[in-house]
């Protein structure tokens, strides 16, 4: 009797609710702008008209050209730039993957002495950092400076990823691998026919993280490499910008010497190289997103 | 005793087996090893640069022992007194926004409509993927004089002055601190988000019975079973404190805000490789990791002692 009566009263409407709601999605919607817009603009400014687009964009493009696109990719070293940034994010992820993954392998083998010292020699390196001059004079005296390897060397082994495929490797049964070693494969046999392709999905999270770092990193290139054979798409980017910004009233054509720019806007070009830096991301994202939060979450149990 | 004898023979044989797979496994890990001491390791030793009156160009071992000169160098250097204090200001503030992941996961959390969870949460993370320079970039798209921002004040006439957001110094401690919010909110909020769905929903029911409103079910549920979680990103977030982002900073930096917008990071670059004085950068970046690394066991220790775990 009671509870139906109270039922009627409140079920009509719910006024809280419906404020608490109206105040959230509008928080949220703002939120969402505010995020998104900025990814927007670049994205109707580089497709717009140069020209008109210096009048202002806001909502949609002002005329519709891929003639800044086409500038841009004749821009001095862009393609190579690019080539580079492909190189050493294919290249890099192979190598974090290849080599965290079998050193973690070995360190789950319990007949290995003194695997515990090994693993924590290891784990300690994720908390101190020795600071930017020694691994300035350290880079300098290995001949890294002004060399690719310096791109995918240094990050091939990290103690984060390790934890994360040894805390997988351990919990895959040990029959699997018994009943391969019964038939008298090697630790490397082992590893390759039997645990790499059990750990597909860590090995995958892993090279997301990977390929996402490799991609975005860019202060290797900017201490330590002149060579502009050797340039990233990013650092391409940062000169561009800080030339442009310094200098906001020179024109395309005086930044680079590229016939085909003198059509265009700085702006322009600044939007389109950013588009291209920030497509394969938007591109890879979903993939991103899923792998990204499985790994913060294995993070989080942590091994 | 012929049993005895073979059996005890097998345990040697088998004991010997596990020697050799032993070796053969340190053998393969031995590149590894050389590899981490290397990178990680070995730049340690670059510390010796802080006790010697160091020039480039002359070798080490040519150079005089001046042993913690140039830490007391450190208590008489002006600069030092306005990068700390900058480091720590924008340190703080980001600290002050650490609540603000956690609401606006509980935000989310409170979405029914799936569409729009799905929708918002993918897109608040996508700046965490993206590199500090592609921020800049797109800051300076919006903010520049010609960015969209001012374009829009001058359309409207509300203005006749451009708006100069990322050449101010005296709000670019603010600026700063929202551009990292705008940056890390999303994805902070993934971690508030798994420990809210992992919340047990009978407490929420529980609570619906005996009349609770929604807010009252954030407050006295939501709220304190994410706490724990925030805690310790909040203690890790405190151990960084010396930390404040150098890619960040690095990017943004421009004259105008220069003094303002050095942290430490920056200052030991610019000790470093623009004046040229490695004795002196290597001592304050040796400072900064020494203060970092006792901050980090500090702070393990105390919640060692308080929660009973500890977080690193």
């Amino acid at each position: 009797m009671e509870k139906t009566a109270r039922m009627r009263t409140r079920k009509p409407i719910n006024w809280p609710d419906m404020a608490f709601n109206a105040v959230n999605y509008t928080l949220l919607t703002i939120l969402l702008i505010i995020t998104i817009y900025p990814f927007y603009y670049i994205f109707i400014y580089s497709i717009s008209d140069s020209f008109q687009a210096q009048s202002g964009v806001f909502l949609w493009p002002a005329g519709f050209s891929l003639e800044s696109y086409r500038a841009t990719l004749q821009l001095n070293g862009l393609q190579e730039a690019a080539l580079v940034s492909v190189l050493r994010t294919i290249i890099g992820t192979l190598l974090t993957v290849v080599c965290c993954s079998f050193f973690a392998y070995l360190i789950t083998k319990r007949e290995m002495p003194m695997r515990k010292l090994i693993y924590r020699f290891v784990l300690i390196t994720m908390y101190f950092n020795a600071g930017f001059i020694p691994w300035y004079l350290t880079m300098k005296a290995y001949g890294l400076q002004n060399n690719f390897l310096l791109y995918v060397l240094p990050s091939a082994i990290s103690g984060f990823n390790i934890i994360l495929i040894k805390t997988f490797i351990e919990q895959l049964p040990p029959a699997l691998e018994e009943s391969a070693k019964i038939d008298g494969a090697g630790y490397f046999t082992i590893f390759t026919r039997v645990i790499f392709p059990l750990s597909t999905p860590i090995i995958a999270t892993i090279a997301v993280f990977a390929a996402l770092g490799q991609w975005n990193t860019w202060f290797d290139n900017f201490f330590l490499v002149e060579n502009p054979n050797l340039q990233t798409l990013q650092l391409v980017l940062y000169n561009f910008l800080n030339q442009s910004n310094s200098i906001s009233s020179m024109s395309a054509a005086e930044l680079t010497n590229s016939a085909e720019v003198r059509t265009m806007t700085p702006q322009s070009i600044q939007m389109t190289i950013t588009m291209l830096v920030t497509l394969p991301i938007v591109i890879v994202y979903p993939m991103l997103q899923r792998f990204f939060v499985k790994g913060i979450m294995m993070g989080a149990v942590k091994g | 005793m012929e049993i005895t004898y073979k059996k005890g023979e097998v345990a040697q044989t088998k004991k010997r087996k596990i020697h050799a797979d032993g070796i053969k496994l340190l053998l393969m890990t031995l590149p590894f090893i050389v590899f981490v001491i290397a990178f990680s390791y070995v730049p340690l030793f670059g510390w010796a640069y802080a006790f010697f009156d160091y020039r480039p160009g002359i070798p080490l071992s040519q150079t005089d022992f001046v042993g913690m000169e140039h830490f007391r160098e450190m208590l008489h250097d002006r600069d030092m007194l306005r990068v700390m204090i900058n480091t720590l200001a924008l340190s703080l503030l980001s600290i002050l926004a650490a609540p603000l992941p956690l609401v606006l996961a509980i935000m989310i959390s409170e979405v029914r409509n799936g569409f729009f969870k799905r929708l918002i949460q993918t897109t608040t993370t996508l700046p965490n993927y993206i590199s500090w320079i592609i921020v800049f970039s797109l800051a300076f798209s919006m903010f520049s004089s010609e960015g969209a921002i001012n374009t829009i004040i001058a359309r409207l006439g509300l203005s006749d002055t451009p708006l100069n957001v990322l050449g101010n110094p005296e709000h670019v401690w603010l600026v700063q601190t929202l551009l990292l919010i705008w940056k890390t909110i999303g994805w902070n909020a993934i971690i508030y988000l798994a420990a809210i769905v992992g919340i047990d929903g009978e407490q929420y029911d529980a609570a619906k019975i005996d009349g609770a409103g929604r807010f009252h079910s954030i407050v006295h549920i939501t709220i304190p079973n994410i706490m724990p979680t925030f805690i310790v990103l909040l203690l890790l977030a405190v151990s960084n404190l010396l930390s404040a982002g150098f890619e960040q900073y690095l990017v943004f930096n421009n004259i105008m805000v220069a003094d303002k917008i050095e942290v430490l990071d920056l200052y030991v670059y610019r000790l470093g490789l623009v004046t040229n004085d490695y004795p002196y950068s290597t001592a304050v970046g040796m400072f900064k990791s020494v203060i970092s690394i006792i901050l980090l066991f500090m702070i393990n220790s105390l919640s060692k002692r308080v929660r009973g775990e500890s977080i690193i």
